[in-house]
């Protein structure tokens, strides 16, 4: 017998009388991860800030405070080392030379040489030069304003205005604490964390979609029933969905995040913290906003209810 | 939508086959695909060089480089002229980007006249602007600049390209990007240092006369001549510099062959000469034995050997402070043939094999527990139902596979990553459907009305959170670079698959076992 069925069919959870605590709860952590981001900042990868990341796994366990020494005595500026999952590898940053490529590309060929004979293989080297970082940084940021338009466009075009006010809310609440998130962690901030965090917009607004669909469905049903209860059926109708859909997406998530190897190991948590979050603001933040506005106004005589599906439903 | 007419279930099977042909390449090894007839789809998932292992390098041509010496190339050839027409001139030069001189007898109409036809008479599409003092301004038109870049990038492709394919590595690709931008993707090169070092040096070959008197350090540099440093160590431990005449006796380009060799033990570089070089280089030191003469390559001097006799066999050696390892550089680098422009490395991204075999095992050990435990979660909650939805699932990702072996997309580490993703998110529009489904039971409705009325409510909820997404996916696609693109790619072609199959395959499954068993009631 599927497990579906001793779950409760019908939760009755008082959603909205939690409202106020929910919008507290989403108003800190907005503020918290500004502070966080303007305070300590994001942790920039190559990407974005320029410079070398060198991936090494050395013949023997690394010694890494004698290579911390080694290298730091190249006069490259700052070079941090640190273990990369095992002691025989290690993750070698070294911050952007001061003058052009040219510069970079001296570094690289330094450091190499001072590593010589230590080397099993070199597993991964990235380099991005001034220019090209100029550009990441800029083409990065046209593609994460450009995604939230287009969503928020999208999001318009179905719904009336108050939906996509509060949609487009919860989805800069879910980006800017996902950006909190990884000021907290110092996570490193790549191209790839970027992907994780438009994935997590589009995750987000899907959920919140989803939910509104049915806001608007119940609107159109129960034209007498006060707000706060009508919004509270809605959530509870969709519950279910809601934490299926999550947990299914929590299980290959936290799969990746524990197996996916290194390399992607902060993209995963970026995305396992968005998801989370991201269900969390539709429910708590996105439906609660939506209460503090006239819907009743705007659906009111624009489509008629079937009468017959409206009794079916009243059970 | 309980009904499936005809032709929905044939797009359902045709689909469904279509994943299989071009999906079932990727189970076979690659030499076996590659075999198979031209008929049969035979293409497998096109592995990123992240995966793969390989150097991803982006080249600036220094086009400023180019616009710089064809100005200085100019007042060369303007100085030339002007004296040979015995037209006076000051302040010779570059100003800009133009290039400028005062002519003397600025009062006469005559001589304006003259210099402007002789200026205009050595290139086309020059811009000459002549002030009212006599002051000229010669600049290249904005076409004749842009043609000469566009050529000088296609040159250096060329160049790159002979130079990669001499060192024996196998499939590179090497594109334009952009105006001035040359992309090197090396598969399977792990560590790069040695193409690096190929392609940043422009290999500009010359053999010129040393000049006769003046002593470097000590004299003026003469007109004609310039001061050239060289690897060889002075007395004192510094290096050696030559005094070199500018005027080039014969360059690299007269060159047919390079290979590197030993002379007395010494590793050096044998070369021969085309006809022409072999003519000029045999003219040249016939006059001048006796003289010293200097081997230059990139504003080097290599050697500056005395010319015992006329060098006539069309073949000749460079001498130097040679390792092995550089003798077969240099001759690899005369053979390829000098780059028109200084490259930039831009950026480098370079993964070796091992980190490429680690990432695809455990994207495949992520990938596959994600998909058996959603497997069994779906099948735990809904049963029956779940089962159906892990039938599309499975086909999902079947579909995945055919459409990027299909596409030739390339699958990145990032790409595995928006499967996985996939994989969990791919089932939300089977769970609306089954919500809705189960809420219309319980309404008290018998099966076929309530699937049919599952499936009808659910479907405007799927295209909206699908459609909302997938602007998401493809904005990242048009805008993303690199390792974002891999991840857009996968997680776009998931959203497409898992609402085709969650919308028709599941849809085909529920009628048929509807039609098949007829239940009074479902359980779900």
């Amino acid at each position: 017998m599927a497990l579906i069925q001793r779950i409760p069919l019908n939760p009755k959870v008082d959603f909205l009388g939690r409202r106020k605590i929910c919008l507290v709860f989403s108003g800190c952590l907005i503020a918290v991860s500004l502070a966080l981001f303007a305070i300590q900042g994001l942790n920039l990868g190559v990407d974005f800030r320029g410079g070398i990341l060198i991936e090494v796994e050395t013949k023997e366990p690394a010694d890494l405070s004698a290579l911390r020494r080694r290298l730091g005595g190249l006069g490259l500026g700052q070079v941090t080392l640190q273990e990369f999952g095992a002691a025989n590898d290690i993750l070698i940053n070294v911050e952007r030379q001061d003058g052009d490529e040219k510069q970079q590309i001296k570094a690289i060929e330094a450091v190499k040489a001072e590593l010589g004979g230590l080397v099993a293989e070199y597993r991964r080297v990235e380099f991005v030069g001034p220019k090209v970082g100029g550009e990441l940084k800029q083409a990065g940021l046209i593609a994460t304003v450009l995604a939230l338009l287009g969503i928020g466009l999208y999001i318009w075009f179905r719904f009336e205005w108050q939906f996509a006010a509060a949609a487009l809310t919860a989805l800069i609440h879910d980006v800017v604490s996902t950006i909190g998130f990884f000021a907290l962690t110092q996570i490193e901030f790549n191209l790839a964390t970027l992907a994780a965090v438009l994935t997590i917009a589009g995750y987000s607004i899907n959920d919140t979609v989803v939910i509104f669909d049915r806001v608007r469905e119940t609107l159109r049903k129960y034209k007498k029933l006060p707000m706060l209860e009508l919004l509270n059926l809605a959530l509870n109708a969709t519950l279910s969905r809601t934490v299926l859909t999550s947990v299914t997406t929590l299980i290959a998530l936290v799969c990746l995040f524990l197996f996916g190897g290194q390399v992607i190991r902060g993209f995963s948590a970026g995305l396992i913290w968005g998801i989370v979050i991201g269900t969390y603001s539709s429910i708590g933040l996105a439906v609660p906003l939506l209460s503090f506005m006239n819907l009743r106004g705007m659906t009111g005589g624009e489509e008629a209810s079937d009468p017959s599906e409206a009794a079916g439903e009243s059970a | 939508m309980v009904q499936f007419p005809r032709w929905q279930l044939i797009l359902v099977l045709a689909v469904l086959a279509i994943g299989l042909v071009f999906a079932a390449p990727n189970l076979l090894k690659r030499e076996t695909a590659e075999a198979l007839p031209g008929w049969i789809p035979s293409q497998q998932v096109n592995l990123g060089l992240d995966l793969q292992g390989g150097s991803y390098l982006l080249l600036e041509v220094d086009l400023d480089f180019v616009y710089r010496e064809q100005l200085d190339n100019l007042v060369d050839g303007i100085r030339g002229e002007l004296r040979k027409a015995a037209l006076g001139y000051t302040n010779l030069g570059v100003e800009g980007s133009a290039a400028t001189f005062d002519l003397r007898d600025s009062g006469d109409a005559s001589s304006l006249d003259r210099a402007r036809q002789i200026v205009r008479d050595l290139a086309g599409d020059l811009l000459i602007e002549v002030s009212e003092t006599g002051r000229f301004r010669i600049s290249f038109s904005p076409q004749a600049r842009d043609e000469r870049g566009r050529n000088v990038v296609e040159q250096s492709i060329e160049i790159v390209r002979r130079r990669i394919d001499e060192t024996g590595t196998r499939e590179p690709s090497i594109q334009r990007q952009g105006d001035e931008r040359i992309l090197v993707q090396l598969p399977g090169v792990g560590d790069p240092e040695r193409i690096k070092k190929l392609l940043g040096q422009t290999a500009k070959l010359t053999f010129r006369f040393v000049h006769e008197t003046a002593i470097p350090g000590a004299d003026r540099v003469p007109p004609g001549s310039e001061e050239l440093p060289s690897e060889e160590r002075d007395g004192a431990g510094g290096s050696r510099s030559y005094i070199v005449k500018k005027r080039v006796m014969v360059s690299g380009e007269n060159l047919t062959d390079a290979a590197a060799t030993f002379q007395d033990n010494q590793p050096v570089v044998r070369f021969t000469f085309d006809t022409l070089g072999s003519k000029r280089f045999c003219d040249a030191s016939r006059q001048n034995v006796g003289k010293l003469f200097a081997i230059v390559l990139d504003r080097k001097v290599i050697s500056a050997p005395v010319l015992r006799e006329a060098i006539c066999g069309g073949t000749g050696i460079i001498s130097g402070q040679f390792t092995v390892q550089e003798t077969q550089d240099l001759a690899l680098l005369l053979r390829a043939g000098a780059l028109p422009a200084p490259l930039t490395i831009l950026e480098e991204r370079s993964v070796g094999p091992g980190l490429g075999a680690d990432s695809i095992a455990a994207g495949k050990i992520a990938s596959l527990l994600g998909l058996v435990l959603v497997i069994i979660f779906m099948a735990a909650i809904y049963g029956l139902f779940g089962a159906m939805a892990n039938v599309a699932l499975l086909v999902n990702l079947v579909l995945i596979l055919a459409a990027l072996s299909g596409l030739q997309a390339t699958l990145t580490l990032p790409g595995i990553a928006g499967i996985v993703l996939t994989i969990g998110m791919a089932v939300d529009a089977n769970v609306l459907v089954f919500e809705r489904i189960r809420e219309e039971t319980r309404n008290g409705r018998g099966p076929v009305t309530a699937i049919d009325a599952g499936y009808r409510r659910a479907m405007t909820t799927i295209i909206d959170s699908n459609l909302t997404t997938l602007i998401a996916a493809l904005l990242l696609l048009v805008f993303g670079t690199g390792p974002v693109r891999g991840f857009a790619i996968t997680l776009s072609l998931g959203l497409i698959t898992s609402m085709f199959t969650a919308i028709m395959l599941t849809r085909l499954l529920i009628v048929t076992w509807l039609r098949r068993k007829r239940p009074q009631t479902l359980a779900i």
